[in-house]
């Protein structure tokens, strides 16, 4: 294709003193590409899953996320309402359309009032559907489409976001391998944000401060 | 053109003016206090930490190894998502490319997440200098960019700034607002950041960032971060511009998983950063936002000369700071002695090789080779040995002053010649200890005025370590 592209690879074989034909090296690529091995995976993440739930939410926590644990879906729009009422924010949130946070019954929140659709800036607090929760660091994982759209993790000033209990895993791999068997191997969504607590800055004067660009606050609900 | 004007050249008087500097001095306390104790934190909660370490360096030297075909696996992978791939061998080509897309593109104003590449190529300038306003979006990159600076540290550029002076900045260019605003405290210089930049992002016709990771098995491009930037500066515009390095390359998601969980833990002791974004080629057929052009330019600049040599090991480095966050040169001076973009252990190799040893070659000797760089690189990048390596080629191009190749060379005789060596110390060591019995130690002494303008020289007590440490052993 590029001759610039040849001539870098060139480059790199004759500094490596290899071939790229050498049927050795080609194997071990395509072997480490296909079978994508696991490495070393920290034993704080598996756990019984009353105790992965439970450590996802301290992990969460200490990264000044707030947390709140319901035990059905059907009272998200209730909690969700609840936050807004404590937190003093007008009954106005923006989602995508997740098909499980389309099925509640958002009319029990007495007027909050729900749109949906990605986020031009405007939105004070959005709430989206996380796809699994990782244990190890209290990380969200969030997946790009019209479910939801991934302006809705960054542009509002309070990012909720709900998980189901089921979906947290103890590590990232587990992420990937769940993934791969939903989407196919080598096959990624276009966008998969890992959320580990709001969002914050230490570059001034390695002050810690929360809200840099992304969402100040980060409340995370966990179903079941 | 190039952004930054390089200053390696006068290291040892950017040294000394930054030792003179009251305001950086404090600054750089901040460094020693906060990054050291927090790393050490992290490390120690994860009982895996070391073993993850030897595994991320393993990961690394494999991907180094077969790196041609990791590229062409990564290149076919992007292609099929929908992305584009442009191959830069240089700082120039790189420029061009990102502008030829801003061009096309119709762009003004490019929003920027923090890329040390970008500092590297002088992607800034070149943008300026043609016509396009390029704004950095990172507070820290921001910071510097309004002040007219390169960074000073690789993960936290604006570390030798105080709050003073970022008010002072943000006073003299956000001129449109209430002048008689408080400013005095960080949370209120975060918001009017966080307020300018908000309108800058979504004004953007094109987003340039960086990559902390390409996993050749999706095409996928990683970005870390804590304050969001990347992802506002990679989702709001219409295209998306990924410029990286190409030993940016890892094989699999769980290699780059391997690699994650010593990466946050040694820049800046969190367990995880924020935001760990995984991008693949442009919007999808009904996905509501994102870019709809995915362009990633990959960058050589001098990286594939450094394959096969002592300096491959460098290419291992994942930039997270660890190593200028514990030197103790790196303490005393800051990053901006150092002259260009990479400062500290890092800097001290790789600049050479970037900018040539001629430019670069005082910087492998501002290090005390205490080896706590060594000690903290989550990459086990042996940084002293490669700065020795820079050394002795520094010495080869008979590049250092003609005094200090006398003087290495006087050493050399005496200590090939161990006999020689032992009487000529210890008739030193003896002569100095008489002479400087009554002080001692001395305020100035010949061939040694390099210390002793600054320091006096302790007298010496009369034996010599040889000497002392033969004595032990007999008491043993």
């Amino acid at each position: 294709m590029s001759t610039v592209r040849d001539a870098m690879i060139a480059r790199v074989r004759r500094n490596l003193g290899v071939s790229g034909t050498d049927v050795t090296r080609r194997a071990a690529v395509a072997d480490r590409l296909a079978r994508a091995p696991a490495g070393l995976v920290p034993a704080r993440g598996q756990l019984d899953p009353d105790a992965r739930v439970a450590l996802f939410i301290a992990k969460a926590e200490g990264v000044q996320a707030t947390t709140e644990r319901v035990a059905a879906a059907a009272e998200i729009p209730a909690a969700v309402a609840a936050y807004l009422r404590r937190h003093n924010l007008p009954q106005r949130v923006r989602t995508g359309d997740d098909p499980r946070l389309a099925a509640l019954d958002w009319s029990v929140g007495a007027g909050l009032d729900v749109t949906r659709g990605p986020s031009d800036g405007s939105d004070l607090v959005c709430v989206s559907h996380a796809v699994a929760g990782v244990a190890e660091t209290g990380t969200l994982v969030l997946t790009s489409g019209p479910d939801n759209p991934t302006t809705l993790n960054f542009l509002p000033d309070v990012h909720m976001v709900v998980v189901d209990a089921g979906t947290i895993g103890g590590d990232y791999e587990t992420v990937w391998r769940d993934l791969r068997s939903r989407l196919g191997k080598g096959v990624m969504p276009r966008t998969v944000n890992f959320v580990t607590g709001p969002s914050r800055s230490a570059d001034i004067e390695q002050t810690l401060l929360l809200g840099a660009h992304g969402p100040r606050s980060l409340h995370v609900i966990v179903v079941g | 053109m190039t952004a930054h004007v390089i200053t390696s050249p006068r290291f040892k008087d950017n040294a000394h003016e930054a030792m003179l500097s009251p305001p950086l001095q404090k600054a750089m306390g901040n460094v020693e206090r906060n990054f050291i104790e927090r790393r050490a934190q992290a490390a120690a909660n994860l009982p895996e930490f070391e073993a993850l370490r030897d595994a991320a360096r393993d990961i690394k030297t494999h991907t180094l190894k077969h790196l041609d075909l990791y590229l062409e696996a990564y290149e076919k992978k992007v292609v099929e998502a929908g992305g584009h791939v442009h191959w830069a061998a240089d700082a120039d080509a790189a420029n061009k490319i990102i502008l030829d897309i801003c061009r096309k593109a119709g762009a003004e104003t490019v929003t920027k997440g923090k890329s040390m590449i970008s500092e590297e190529i002088g992607l800034n300038a070149y943008l300026e200098a043609n016509g396009v306003t390029p704004v950095e979006t990172d507070l820290g990159e921001y910071i510097i960019q309004l002040r007219g600076e390169a960074p000073s540290h690789i993960i936290a550029p604006a570390v030798h700034v105080n709050k003073e002076e970022v008010e002072a900045e943000f006073r003299r260019v956000h001129t449109h607002l209430d002048p008689k605003r408080d400013l005095s405290e960080p949370t209120s210089l975060l918001a009017e950041a966080r307020g300018e930049l908000r309108q800058k992002f979504l004004a953007a016709d094109v987003g340039i960032t960086g990559a902390n990771f390409l996993i050749a098995e999706t095409g996928t491009s990683v970005i870390v971060t804590n304050e969001g930037n990347g992802d506002l500066t990679q989702i709001l515009p219409r295209v998306h511009v990924v410029i990286a390095s190409l030993e940016k390359i890892t094989p699999t998601l769980e290699d780059a998983s391997q690699i994650l969980r010593v990466l946050a833990r040694s820049a800046t002791g969190q367990e995880m950063s924020v935001y760990t974004t995984f991008s693949t080629g442009p919007r999808r057929p009904g996905d509501p936002d994102g870019p709809e052009e995915y362009h990633v330019v990959l960058l050589d600049n001098g990286r594939t000369a450094m394959l096969g040599t002592e300096f491959e090991d460098m290419l291992r480095c994942i930039r997270c700071g660890a190593c200028m966050n514990h030197c103790p040169v790196y303490h005393a001076i800051g990053g901006h002695a150092y002259g260009w973009v990479y400062p500290g252990p890092m800097g001290a190799v790789l600049t050479p090789t970037l900018i040539g040893v001629d430019k670069g070659g005082h910087l492998p000797n501002a290090s005390t080779f205490c080896g706590r760089c060594e000690s903290v690189c989550p990459m086990r990048i042996p940084l002293p040995k490669l700065m020795r390596h820079w050394r002795e080629r520094e010495f080869e191009r008979h590049l250092q002053p003609q005094t200090v190749r006398w003087g290495l060379k006087t050493w050399v005789f005496f200590a090939t010649r161990p006999a020689l060596y032992r009487l000529a110390t210890r008739l030193a060591m003896g002569t100095l200890g008489r002479l400087g019995r009554a002080a001692g130690r001395f305020k100035s002494l010949p061939l040694a005025g390099g210390w002793t303008k600054y320091r006096d020289m302790p007298a010496p007590e009369g034996g010599t370590f040889q000497a002392e440490w033969a004595k032990r052993r007999r008491a043993a």
